[in-house]
């Protein structure tokens, strides 16, 4: 597991190279590649920026931007990450304990509603949502701003387009999940003991069910990232999704390889860590 | 069957139990009447699906709403009635006065809690016990069933089958139950440690003075223990005795096929395996009558229009059947 | 095979009973009907400007309203259906064909083989796929063809371990041994024997993946790559309504609305077909 996890810390930087590097060639912009050793064979180019990246911090520097890229970064990564979080937590806060009381009163009016809002949930655009979220709060109701993202009232928006379809998701693989757990022997012997059925959904029947739920969170992540690329645009906000977008339509080729670098880098991070939690969950797993 | 003394521990009268499925009502349980005495051990036989577990899980009340449903019936513990118990009093009786051993060893475990976890909640949902005594006597449980008390902090995938089966006799045993049901105990494990999981609850049922009420289709493995014996059909009791006389002679057609269907040593080499011939009944669709008798050899127009219900044979020899074997009046076996 | 036949009855069978399902392929079919027949249904082209109706809001004449350039938006809409299912069918062939046909030989031959290709796999995973696609659409540059080989390419690793983990079992199984008993070669194997037997799950993933495609496609039009105007693209009309949220809502209103409704449907079908492809079903 942490072997594979080194070999993917290495490469994620590969794509964005080679996506781009193809396209460099063409640039009027010779005199730079010679600079900054753009023209080496491409292995050792790979391993320099690595290099750089990890021991120095240095990540390039952006042309377009005139500054380093680290610089640029730095300054939009805590918009991201906080708005990331917070989407997490409002989806998991609120998606595990509903697939949970889906899971309990199986085809009830609830589960029935939330079986057809989370399909829906599932199948909107972040865009589209946060469109229409500015449409109803923003324009019509005027209640809520539509830009920016430093004051509560400017986050609620924007964390809740970015949780739409994660909630949905999370709840829906709850759901599952516990049913299918719900159904096992053990839960039965854990009646059979005479244990409250509370309990025995809290404390039996969840934290088994836990698992593959992580594995979606983990997941959700991945999406998450993605999607702020979008609501950043959406609603103004200055984070490293929106940095990205500029980045990429201005040809911005350091950054876009170093902002990838970054988002791929977290992923790796944020999944090495989800599978750690599972180590602590699930005895049956072993962290060699 | 119906005495009312005080050493009779469980009463089931006219149990029946179905289930609503998308295929049809599946007939479980049909107007079971069984009672166990105090301190024996009865032993419940019957091929799969003849509702033996069913009828565990209802006593214990442990029998899943929709779509199961218990349609008629009193069970009777201690001389109270299961059936019209609260849900506290239920949860009060589950584990504590009832206990039960399910069939499946390597499921019947919660996967992620340490064997002595699960023995300790079982202790600490009926007794007064507190803290590190709760741990000493999971300890002494998990002794007495014959695991080390250092693995005790160990997780069920640890351990084998034959000795999560014994992490359950653990669990049952833990809160000295007046009544253990065991769910064909041994039936997912080896032959060799079958015998030593029967051995160690033919044991601990002295030591610990419980009743013990043994599901199984294993004839043999009724004989080492129990003291009565009850064989069950289609949902329907159709023979009870207790085991000198039922194996001495069996009166039932299916008794008697059951006994024929057990290889014999001494049979002559190249012989046939005996069976009873056709199948158990769909449970959605009973026969009229009895039904066993599509499959009776013995069978007459009597038989399969009307039930006959269990009658006293034999002193202490119930059968359900209008000509059981070696009675007069009925067949020669 | 007589086997196949059966199968197909009866899970057609079992796709009916679901109404969510049934609802979704007449989705489905209206879909792909207004995509072919989209010069005939339509009102206008969608390249049709008129500029004495700028911004009209629906009525008699234009029923979903014009846009800025005066163009009827539900012609547009009708064209964008075509768009968008050419890309969710190419986009995904391309992500069945190539992540089938890896993890067809990853699987089938093992080993090393299997081992560089999964890995390959797993660091194409480990990157963010919205993000992957917008990094490669931008290196392709805008265009159509683009869009989908972007859009494909993200799908590939999905389609490789399903494709993978479906060759396995079904490798494990006798009538394998029986066939390279009597001297079948390795193509004749996969062809005949493996691949039938993964149909399942695999056309329950591309159902679901064309969704994600054309749910991709959209997004990254939105973002300005993939298509270019005048071309009638759903995404790419959203981000053409952003100016006028305020005053012509429903030029955001409805191409969104085509979007969400064509993947409901399509998410609907997958499930279905999920459900009824299960031989463990629970119901």
């Amino acid at each position: 597991m942490i072997i594979i996890f080194t070999i993917l810390y290495f490469t994620p930087g590969d794509p964005a190279q080679v996506a781009l590097g193809q396209e460099a060639t063409p640039e009027t912009i010779a005199a730079f590649h010679a600079k900054h050793g753009l023209d080496m064979p491409f292995p050792a180019q790979l391993g320099r920026y690595l290099y750089k990246a990890v021991f120095e911090g240095d990540l390039g520097y952006s042309y377009v931007m005139k500054s380093p890229v680290s610089m640029e970064l730095a300054t939009r990564v805590p918009v991201t990450i906080r708005l990331a979080f917070w989407a997490v937590v409002i989806s998991t806060l609120i998606g595990i304990p509903l697939g949970v009381i889906c899971a309990i009163r199986q085809y009830s009016l609830l589960d029935s509603l939330t079986t057809l809002v989370t399909l829906l949930g599932v199948s909107m655009p972040t865009f589209w949502t946060g469109i229409l979220l500015i449409i109803a709060f923003s324009v019509h109701l005027g209640w809520l701003p539509s830009m920016g993202f430093d004051t509560v009232g400017e986050m609620v928006l924007p964390i809740v387009t970015l949780s739409g379809s994660s909630v949905a998701v999370i709840a829906r693989t709850t759901r599952a999940s516990m049913l299918e757990v719900i159904g096992s022997d053990y839960i039965r012997t854990a009646r059979a003991k005479g244990q409250r059925e509370s309990v025995v959904i809290l404390r039996h029947a969840l934290p088994n069910a836990m698992i593959p739920i992580l594995t979606i969170i983990s997941m959700q992540f991945g999406m998450l990232l993605g999607g702020s690329i979008v609501t950043e645009a959406i609603f103004s906000i200055s984070g490293v999704g929106r940095l990205m977008l500029e980045a990429i339509n201005m040809r911005d080729y350091p950054i876009i390889q170093g902002g990838t670098l970054f988002i791929s880098v977290a992923f790796c991070l944020i999944n090495l860590a989800v599978d750690i939690l599972y180590a602590f969950i699930d005895p049956r797993i072993h962290v060699k | 069957m119906t005495s009312r003394d005080t050493s009779v521990l469980l009463d089931i009268r006219d149990l029946s139990v179905r289930f609503n499925t998308d295929s049809g009502v599946v007939h479980a349980v049909n107007h079971l009447n069984l009672s166990l005495h105090r301190g024996k051990a009865l032993g419940f036989v019957g091929e799969t699906g003849a509702g033996k577990t069913t009828t565990a899980l209802a006593i214990l009340r442990l029998i899943q709403s929709p779509p199961g449903q218990i349609t008629s019936g009193e069970i009777l513990f201690e001389g109270h009635d299961i059936m019209k118990m609260t849900e506290a009093e239920k949860r009060h009786i589950r584990g504590n006065r009832i206990a039960m051993i399910f069939q499946d060893p390597m499921t019947s475990l919660n996967p992620i809690m340490t064997v002595e976890d699960q023995i300790t909640e079982m202790i600490s949902l009926h007794s007064n016990l507190m803290g590190n005594e709760v741990s000493k006597r999971a300890r002494e449980m998990l002794a007495l069933v014959g695991i080390r008390p250092e693995r005790a902090k160990d997780y069920p995938h640890q351990f084998s089958g034959g000795m999560r089966q014994r992490v359950g006799i653990a669990i049952a045993l833990a809160c000295e139950p007046a009544l253990l049901i065991a769910d064909e105990p041994t039936t997912a494990l080896d032959v060799t440690i079958q015998a030593q999981v029967l051995e160690l609850i033919k044991d601990l049922q002295s030591v610990v003075k419980t009743s013990l009420l043994l599901i199984t289709h294993d004839l043999g493995i009724v004989a080492e223990i129990c003291q009565d014996v009850a064989i069950m059909y289609a949902g329907r009791l159709v023979e009870y005795s207790d085991i000198r006389s039922l194996y001495g002679h069996p009166m039932h057609p299916y008794t008697q096929g059951l006994f024929n269907a057990v290889p014999n040593l001494d049979s002559p080499l190249g012989g046939k395996l005996a069976v009873i011939p056709g199948l158990p009944p769909d449970p959605t669709d009973l026969p009229k009558g009895c039904s066993f008798s599509p499959r009776c050899p013995y069978a007459q127009a009597v038989c399969h229009e009307k039930a006959c219900g269990m009658r006293e044979v034999a002193p202490n020899h119930f059968v359900d059947c209008y000509f059981p074997l070696g009675v007069e009046g009925g067949q020669r076996s | 095979m007589p086997a196949n036949n059966s199968m197909l009855k009866y899970t057609l069978i079992r796709l009916r009973r679901n109404y969510l399902a049934v609802l979704g392929f007449v989705v489905l079919f209206v879909l792909i009907g207004s995509a072919i027949f989209a010069e005939r249904i339509s009102p206008f082209g969608y390249a049709d400007q008129d500029y004495m109706m700028i911004r009209q809001p629906p009525s008699a004449q234009h029923l979903l309203g014009t846009d800025q350039f005066g163009r009827d938006v539900l012609s547009r809409l009708i064209y964008g259906s075509r768009i968008s299912l050419q890309v969710g069918l190419i986009a995904v062939s391309i992500s069945l064909i190539v992540g089938g046909a890896i993890g067809a030989i990853g699987g089938y031959f093992g080993g090393r083989t299997d081992s560089v290709l999964m890995r390959i796999m797993d660091v194409q995973l480990a990157i963010p796929t919205i993000l992957l696609a917008i990094v490669i659409s931008s290196a392709l540059g805008p265009g159509l063809v683009n869009l989908m080989v972007a859009v494909g390419i993200t799908s590939i690793p999905r389609f490789a371990r399903l494709m993978r983990a479906s060759v396995l079992s079904i490798k494990g199984m006798e009538f394998i041994e029986a066939a390279r008993a009597m001297g079948a070669s390795h193509m004749r194997i996969i062809l005949l024997y493996i691949l039938p037997n993964c149909a399942a799950p695999l056309i329950v993933q591309s159902t679901l993946s064309v969704a994600n495609a054309i749910l991709f496609a959209a997004t990254l039009s939105f973002l300005g790559l993939g298509i270019q105007p005048p071309f009638p693209e759903w995404g790419g009309m959203l981000s053409d309504a952003r100016p006028y949220i305020r005053d012509s809502a429903y030029l955001s209103i409805f191409p969104g609305l085509a979007i969400m409704i064509t993947i409901v449907a399509l998410n609907c079908i997958g499930d279905g077909l999920r459900d009824a492809l299960d031989p463990k079903q629970k119901r």
